[in-house]
């Protein structure tokens, strides 16, 4: 884009763009190094008293003890626990919503979609603490609820999208064979729609992973409630070393994640969506195509 | 029903500064979120380089993390204007990047051919770029813009959790009070930010509308 906005730049204007990024870089780098300085520098509190820099190996010793590196873990393990069990119930609830919101049936369709908006414009913290209220469920099940019922609403709307960016003659073909409307959503459209949105999806699947963080607030003992508890314990002085830490475990958990759906993504992209992915999917039993023909026939006429 | 109207000036102090940390924190996170977003569409590598990793860092970090950070490692850090201010500093860091990258799309979201048929009708950079891609650019901008403002709203009852009085802070504040009614305080409190979020969406979508006939 930006290529064609302006002349292809001569000789003398790249040597100029090329002094300006190399200077450019310096300034950002100086600024980091001075940050990292300033932050290492010992300050003197309102009181008169020195404290020792932030990369002083007396704010840093906790982290040769075993049983502190264990805590994290075991913070880290909850958050994905959470995690994990959230994202289970969202799909499913998104499926669920998902049928709801393009069910041909009033009665199913209007609350469905009141339902949503309600679920979509309020913030998961709220639900969180009402779930944690109204339920009196622990915190780890408050939080599991909130998650997957607003990242089912949000792929929920994905996948009512993705069906809904189907061809109309996907449906139409598939009541012409006789499927049932239930079974045409089933086994027509929704694995259509699912592969076209998955990316989508793994996107809010990582998301749900940042807002498990969510659960601090509620009291659930995930990564970074391990780091203030210890923070507690050990005392004051270790909390930006334990900040710094569960930031780092964060990064590494989210940036892997987010890497990984950028492949799923782009793997599923390749394969040209749509029509083509489906009939290449192995069918579910390996017979003979002739003993599997009579046996479709028959199904369908013993149906009314 | 009567907690909610006895404590309807609690709730209202509490969705007057939800509205004042809605206003100042997108205010700031649309200025800082078109700097990044120019650094990133820059032709100075280095500015990209900075950006895309100020990008990925922020995007990564859970919101809780960077309000906990400004809550209490700033004021350790003998950095304290008040939590208000601090939640707000929060908010704007988190939500830059994700203004920033709907910038940027919207900005790729013209077709090149637009920038070269202006360029070939002999129209200069400025001209190119004033008459013919930002006023496309803006208008898809729009509604993913005000998806992120959405989010926003939503994302303020975090910084309740924080010291910060606003629409969450009340609904604990009240629901500490009066346990006996949480659900009727759930709804009420939900109105509220309903009331905020689905009138964005509703923007949003007309705004959507006139630009899918304009396209």
């Amino acid at each position: 884009m930006t290529s064609v906005l302006y002349d292809a730049p001569g000789p003398k204007a790249i040597l100029r763009s090329r002094i300006f990024s190399v200077v450019t870089a310096l300034l950002i780098a100086a600024g980091l190094v001075w940050l990292i300085l300033a932050l290492g520098a010992p300050k003197t509190s309102a009181n008169g008293a020195v404290q020792p820099g932030l990369w002083d190996p007396t704010r840093w010793d906790v982290f040769s003890d075993r049983e502190v590196w264990r805590t994290l873990g075991r913070g880290a393990l909850n958050t994905l626990r959470m995690a994990g069990v959230a994202a289970v119930f969202a799909l499913l609830l998104g499926v669920l919503f998902s049928f709801g919101r393009v069910s041909d049936t009033k009665w199913i369709r209007i609350p469905t979609t009141v339902v949503l908006e309600f679920v979509r414009g309020m913030p998961v913290l709220l639900m969180m603490l009402f779930i944690l209220l109204v339920f009196s469920t622990g915190s780890f099940w408050a939080g599991v609820a909130a998650l997957s019922v607003y990242n089912g609403a949000i792929i929920g709307e994905a996948l009512r999208a993705g069906i809904k960016s189907l061809p109309r003659g996907q449906r139409e073909a598939g009541l012409a064979i006789g499927l049932t409307p239930v079974a045409t959503r089933l086994r027509i459209e929704f694995p259509q729609a699912f592969r076209q949105m998955l990316p989508i999806i793994i996107a809010q699947l990582v998301v749900l992973l940042k807002d498990t963080s969510l659960a601090f607030v509620v009291g659930y003992e995930e990564l970074l409630r391990s780091g203030t508890s210890m923070t507690n314990f050990f005392g004051s002085r270790y909390s930006f070393s334990f900040f710094l830490v569960v930031l780092a475990i964060y990064l590494t958990m989210n940036l892997l994640l987010s890497w990984l759906a950028r492949v799923i993504a782009r793997r599923t992209g390749s394969k040209s969506g749509g029509v083509t992915t489906e009939t290449k999917a192995p069918p579910e039993k390996p017979l003979d195509p002739e003993l599997v023909y009579p046996a479709a026939l028959g199904n369908q006429m013993g149906k009314p | 029903m009567d907690a909610v109207i006895e404590n309807l000036p609690v709730f209202l102090e509490g969705f007057k500064n939800t509205l004042g940390l809605l206003l100042l924190s997108g205010t700031g996170a649309l200025v800082l979120g078109i700097i990044i977003a120019a650094m990133r569409i820059s032709p100075v590598a280095s500015l990209r380089g900075f950006a895309t990793v100020y990008t990925e860092i922020v995007r990564n970090t859970p919101l809780t993390l960077v309000l906990f950070f400004c809550a209490f490692i700033l004021p350790y850090l003998q950095f304290s204007p008040g939590y208000f201010v601090l939640a707000m500093i929060g908010l704007t860091v988190y939500t830059s990047p994700f203004v920033a990258e709907a910038l940027r799309s919207g900005v790729n979201g013209v077709h090149v051919g637009q920038a070269e048929a202006a360029r070939s009708v002999g129209l200069t950079f400025t001209q190119t770029l004033s008459f013919v891609v930002m006023p496309q650019a803006v208008r898809m901008v729009v509604p993913p813009l005000i998806n992120v403002f959405i989010a926003l709203t939503k994302n303020t009852s975090v910084a309740g959790a924080f010291f910060v009085f606003e629409l969450f802070g009340a609904a604990r504040k009240v629901t500490n009070d009066r346990g006996d009614q949480v659900l009727a305080i759930l709804l009420a409190v939900a109105a509220f930010y309903l009331l905020v979020t689905i009138s964005l969406g509703l923007i949003a979508a007309r705004v959507e509308k006139k630009v899918a006939v304009l396209r």
